[in-house]
């Protein structure tokens, strides 16, 4: 409550103060600042996850190094802001973060009447069901009469609404505000039924008290494109992000790895490679950056597929596979537009 | 003007002066209000929010653990409302009520003559007070409840009740035909009661004689409508939940966030309440109490006669604001899952509009509202039990 409160007032003041000033850029913001304010979730591992030292990791994280990797060329410079799913938009467009990678799903709505952008998406999922093994549950379908826990203010919750009352079944809704304490009621047996967006479903498996008891049922009851946010009147932000995402993509696409991108550079004489590193063509001049802007990302960060593999995939203790995350040379529907 | 005052300009006159200021100030304050106001829309606007009430009609399309109104997912964001709302007001009236029985006991307790009772009072006030309330509920709800059994397992009393980490689940009774002659005659026996009662102070203040008030009104509003009641041919049932696939169906549930909420808040709240009742007996001088017992009045009588009514004067003030803290307390309840005002509006709501400011304003004019009315209410009642001198 205090947090919306302060946060509501924040929004009111900039709201209020900002009458009749042009608005100051937010990419030259961060750059007179000298660090990137990213929004992220407050625990969730493979996607944005703090560790003892409060180091944060995920594959959310690393969006925003990306990020300020082609803003400030130091992938380092973040201030994370932890967001529980009712504080997220507020925060944002209050002005107390630049971007939200946060697991946010696209929809209608959020794109069209809250004043926000969304610049593409980094993790296409699907919202699934978690049950314990012992229940013996095999489908969804059988889940009438159960108690679902849930975390509020998410498009999850509409869409359990949705898929129950279609399925003709009923269910209770036990809605807490973040990750951990609906993983802890999931655990204590508060409720028979996690329901999250299915790759938050693994990640939150692996932090129970036996991962081995709980099972990941097969149905998918929704489209949860999942991507970075801004707010809405900035375009030149805008691009920066949306071709943050898409120069991971596309060096994916080409090979470059963080590993041979110097190699890269240096002796490459493909021309689409050549320019996504800055060789040749406009460069970073439409995005008002520095030429080296995607050489930066890769260099430090890494393509889409590493940080992939290295949080959510094969590298990790999530081992979720790239499915539809894939490329679409390799029969997913990853796909970004050519950087030209 | 008097009379006798010189022809005076109006200017000069301190009742038009202060007058002035005062539409002057408020003119100015309006002003404000209005500039951030047109402000604030002019720049939502701008930037693509959009605002307005025109939300509260559409259809909410998410479950609510917990509504004392039908709720399903087809109503709207305007019902959404409603249901926190009653479920905020659900546990805060209730944590009043125990709340104010706990303090009031511990309290009197303190300050007992037996060692071992005012020290158990002193060591729960102190141990609870000294805690931060969110730990509380947490203790409560994950330490406590947590440790309950899972459905199957249920703790069970006769096969009619059964308590699991689910709830409580308890039968509900399903009013018969009839049952409306049970009520009406409660209804009636309360309303004699008051009557009576009155006509026994007046005879009392009159004659002195005591009129045995209790078991008159014991027998009024307990035993006549089970009279009836048996009269009518016991027109009640019983909905008694049965375990069916994963858990109980039917009968009346509480969740035990409601029980978590319920139990901390007023468990934390009556050690304040407990404070200053023991404050408000100490502040009535001695001699009151030595007064009374040389009338030969008992112990109990001392204090229910003499000492609280002149005790309440100091109690009430911080009475006060011990239940406003509690009601504010109770947003608290976000944390663990009680579909409170602040979890269910300022949450879910919020998130799936984006209507930010009218939705805070909604939920903070609630708790004003709420918070108004009670410190009105005991305003009056001050009022009314403040020391008449005469």
């Amino acid at each position: 409550m205090k947090k919306i409160t302060w946060a509501l007032v924040a929004t009111v003041v900039t709201l209020v103060i900002s009458a009749g000033f042009a608005q100051a850029s937010t990419k030259e913001e961060v750059q007179k600042r000298g660090a990137l304010q990213c929004g992220v979730s407050t625990g969730l591992p493979g996607f944005s996850i703090a560790d003892e030292k409060g180091a944060w990791a995920g594959i959310d994280v690393d969006v925003c190094k990306a990020i300020a990797a082609a803003t400030l060329g130091d992938a380092t410079k973040i201030k994370f802001v932890p967001l529980n799913a009712k504080e997220r938009f507020t925060a944002l467009q209050s002005g107390e973060i630049d971007a939200l990678v946060r697991g946010t799903t696209w929809t209608l709505t959020r794109d069209s009447s809250l004043g926000l952008n969304f610049t593409g998406v980094n993790y296409y999922d699907g919202q699934g069901f978690m049950v314990s093994k012992k229940l013996g549950v095999k489908s969804a379908l059988e889940l009438n009469g159960a108690a679902v826990c849930i975390q509020s203010g998410t498009t999850t919750e509409l869409n359990l609404a949705d898929y129950f009352k279609e399925n003709n079944m009923e269910y209770k809704a036990v809605v807490f505000d973040t990750h951990d304490a609906t993983a802890a009621a999931f655990d204590n047996g508060r409720c028979d039924v996690l329901t999250s967006d299915q790759s938050q479903v693994y990640g939150l498996r692996t932090h129970l008290k036996d991962p081995e008891g709980a099972v990941v049922l097969p149905e998918v009851i929704s489209k949860e494109p999942l991507g970075p946010v801004v707010r809405q009147g900035d375009d030149a932000w805008f691009n920066i992000v949306k071709w943050t995402l898409n120069a991971m993509i596309e060096a994916e696409e080409y090979g470059v790895t963080s590993a041979n991108v110097d190699e890269m550079k240096a002796n490459s004489n493909s021309p689409a490679v050549r320019r996504l590193l800055g060789l040749e063509g406009i460069g970073g001049k439409g995005l008002g950056l520095n030429d080296d802007w995607a050489y930066q990302i890769i260099k430090q960060v890494g393509n889409y597929g590493e940080i992939f593999e290295r949080n959510v995939g094969a590298g990790s203790p999530l081992k979720i596979a790239r499915g539809l995350n894939a490329l679409w040379s390799k029969g997913g529907i990853m796909y970004a537009p050519p950087v030209r | 003007m008097s009379k006798t005052s010189q022809k005076q300009h109006w200017w000069n006159n301190a009742q038009y002066r202060s007058l002035f200021f005062q539409v002057v100030l408020v003119a100015m304050l309006a002003g404000f209000f209005w500039f951030i106001g047109t402000n604030t829309l002019a720049n939502l606007d701008k930037r693509g929010i959009s605002t307005g009430f025109g939300f509260l009609s559409l259809k909410a399309g998410f479950g609510i653990l917990q509504s004392l109104v039908p709720y399903d997912e087809s109503y709207t964001f305007g019902r959404t409302f409603l249901v926190g709302l009653l479920n905020t007001l659900l546990v805060s009236g209730l944590g009043i009520i125990f709340a104010t029985i706990i303090g009031f006991t511990v309290g009197v307790a303190r300050l007992s003559n037996n060692w071992l009772i005012a020290k158990l009072a002193g060591v729960y006030v102190e141990m609870f007070r000294n805690i931060p309330l969110l730990l509380q509920i947490f203790f409560w709800y994950f330490a406590v409840l947590r440790s309950l059994p899972s459905p199957r397992q249920s703790w069970t009393a006769g096969e009619i009740a059964f308590l699991n980490i689910r709830g409580m689940y308890l039968p509900q009774p399903l009013l018969g035909e009839g049952f409306s002659f049970v009520i009406w005659t409660f209804v009636l026996a309360v309303v004699a009661t008051v009557f009576i009662r009155r006509w026994a102070k007046k005879r009392q203040d009159d004659t002195g004689q005591q009129f045995k008030m209790f078991r008159v009104a014991f027998a009024l509003i307990v035993g006549l409508p089970l009279l009836v009641f048996f009269a009518l041919g016991s027109p009640l049932t019983w909905d008694v939940p049965k375990l069916q696939g994963f858990n109980f169906i039917g009968g009346m549930t509480i969740i035990p966030e409601l029980t978590a909420l319920l139990v901390a808040l007023s468990v934390y709240t009556a050690t304040f309440i407990a404070e200053a009742v023991r404050s408000g007996i100490l502040a009535v001088s001695n001699g009151q109490t030595e007064a009374a017992s040389a009338l030969g009045l008992h112990k109990s009588k001392v204090l229910k006669l003499v000492v609280i009514p002149q005790a309440m004067r100091v109690i009430i003030p911080q009475l006060t604001s011990q239940y406003l803290n509690l009601v504010k307390n109770s947003s608290l309840a976000t944390a663990i899952g009680y579909p409170d005002l602040v979890a269910v509006f300022a949450g879910t709501t919020l998130n799936q509009t984006g209507q930010a400011i009218e939705i805070i304003a909604m939920t903070m004019s609630v708790y004003l509202f709420i918070s108004l009315t009670i410190s009105g209410f005991m305003n009056w009642y001050n009022k009314k039990i403040m020391l008449v001198e005469r």
